[in-house]
């Protein structure tokens, strides 16, 4: 569904990808992880067109994604930072969205479990991390795309919009989505994601089967499995 | 594009400032009006007034609006839509909207004290200097990330277009005296919004003492008429020009 071929980015003179290549299947949750810096968000934000790529191409379902916009129409995106115009209010962000991706079947799952109609009149730069997050997260996943990028979905959200956050990504896979999924706590991408590419320095190191990465590393989490292979190969 | 424009307009009105822009334009010209009694000399304090307060606010509040926008446009982005469009909808925003505020400033009273075809000019060469410097505005945008660069950037267009131009201009023709450089001055206020819409405001007041020296060559060699259709043709490239320029980059820009 969506191919990375080559991808290479710099941004001045420090490279940030590296000839990556990379095949996303729809019906997966693949995971995303790797170091701090490693490339992620940029490889995620290339994908969107944010940042536009020194060589290489993206191709979304078959189409060359260079200076299209129509294609997006098919994703959900949850930044890490979720910048909003400070002086608009939930509402209006919300409507204005609604506005620009006109669509009859709206999900309102996550407006509603988050409570988001209690707030609706608070201005955006008045809200705290967690607040923004849930506001990021219900415009990701309003639109039913088919496609879903969250970039550390959890990472300040307490512990009882986690879950249901969670299961809500478990119920977009279970629907056929593809889901891509950031995260430095290994722990929490248990029983959520099918599948992991790990980057390092701007590559891909390892692009593998959950199930595959815990038989060949011997080893029963995710986390257990990383940190093995990480040691394997320090050791030659 | 009318959907965006439409938040991007109330944003602006929510902002307040082009409220309290339109009020001090409106209280300049009624109070110049009020105070002289020939009109063509409260025609020439007003425009001595305009020429320095359009393109500063124009530009200023272009800058710091774009700047302040990153939230909005990195927003936009992750949804389908183009690129352009959002770069285009801004400009259309800020320029419609600083616009109105000169029309419903200045456009009233000149309209109700000078002659119809002064005024008319006057109204022209205002909402080109305000598009312009917009436009200018776009420009440094695109060039740097750093907030205090990029407003810091537009004061000093503001300074040079503003003060420092004409007195250059005036400097290199004393310089050169000894030579024929009409023809270069001439060429060398077509790189200043402002002393075009002042000399097309010049020309057609026939007040050659307040010309300035580009307005007096500039006279010299194209009449009046001829002028004015030129220096139009240059303010028109010196609106659109530096926006497409910016509109190349904004295109090709990493969010």
């Amino acid at each position: 569904m969506i191919h990375f071929q080559s991808i290479s980015k710099k941004f001045g003179r420090l490279p940030v990808l590296n000839e990556v290549s990379l095949t996303l299947e729809k019906g997966n949750c693949i995971a995303l992880i790797g170091p701090n810096g490693c490339g992620k968000t940029t490889l995620i934000k290339s994908l969107l067109g944010m940042v536009i790529p020194d060589k290489g191409d993206i191709l979304f379902n078959g189409q060359n994604i260079k200076g299209q916009e129509k294609y997006r129409s098919q994703i959900g995106y949850m930044p890490q930072i979720g910048r909003y115009p400070d002086n608009m209010r939930i509402a209006q962000v919300i409507d204005m969205i609604k506005q620009i991706r006109p669509s009859s079947d709206l999900d309102n799952d996550l407006y509603k479990q988050f409570d988001m109609a209690t707030m609706t009149d608070k201005r955006m730069r008045t809200l705290s991390g967690g607040t923004i997050q849930k506001v990021s997260a219900t415009l990701a996943f309003l639109f039913r795309p088919p496609v879903l990028i969250l970039d550390e979905p959890t990472a300040g959200l307490d512990p009882i919009a986690a879950e249901i956050l969670k299961e809500k990504i478990i119920a977009a896979r279970n629907n056929g989505s593809l889901v891509l999924i950031t995260s430095h706590v290994l722990s929490e991408l248990e029983g959520l994601v099918n599948r992991l590419v790990f980057m390092q320095d701007g590559k891909v190191l390892l692009h593998e089967d959950i199930e595959t990465l815990k038989a060949t590393t011997r080893q029963s989490t995710i986390a257990k499995s990383i940190t093995a292979l990480l040691k394997n190969q320090l050791n030659g | 594009m009318a959907k965006l424009l439409k938040h991007i307009l109330l944003d602006i009105l929510n902002n307040k400032i082009v409220i309290v822009y339109t009020i001090v334009l409106a209280a300049f010209s009624w109070s110049v009006f009020g105070l002289e009694d020939n009109t063509a000399k409260g025609i020439l304090t007003l425009l001595n007034i305009l020429l320095l307060i359009v393109p500063l606010v124009a530009s200023l509040f272009a800058t710091i609006y774009l700047y302040n926008s990153n939230e909005f446009i990195e927003l936009l982005l992750s949804q389908p839509v183009k690129r352009s469009l959002i770069w285009k909808s801004l400009f259309a925003g800020l320029s419609g909207s600083l616009s109105i505020a000169f029309l419903l400033g200045v456009a009233i009273p000149v309209l109700l004290f000078a002659e119809l075809s002064t005024a008319l000019v006057m109204i022209a060469s205002g909402l080109f200097l305000t598009v312009i410097f917009v436009s200018i505005a776009f420009l440094a945008n695109v060039f740097t990330r750093d907030k205090a660069k990029g407003i810091g950037l537009a004061i000093m267009g503001w300074l040079y277009f503003a003060l420092l131009f004409d007195a250059i201009v005036l400097f290199l023709f004393f310089q050169f005296a000894d030579y024929p450089i009409e023809k270069v001055v001439v060429l060398l206020s077509a790189l200043s919004p402002i002393d075009l819409c002042r000399i097309n405001i010049l020309l057609h007041l026939d007040v050659s003492a307040m010309m300035g020296y580009t307005g007096a060559i500039f006279r010299d060699y194209f009449g009046a008429g001829g002028g004015l259709i030129l220096s139009s043709t240059l303010l028109l490239l010196w609106a659109f020009v530096p926006f497409y320029i910016s509109l190349i980059r904004f295109k090709n820009k990493d969010l």
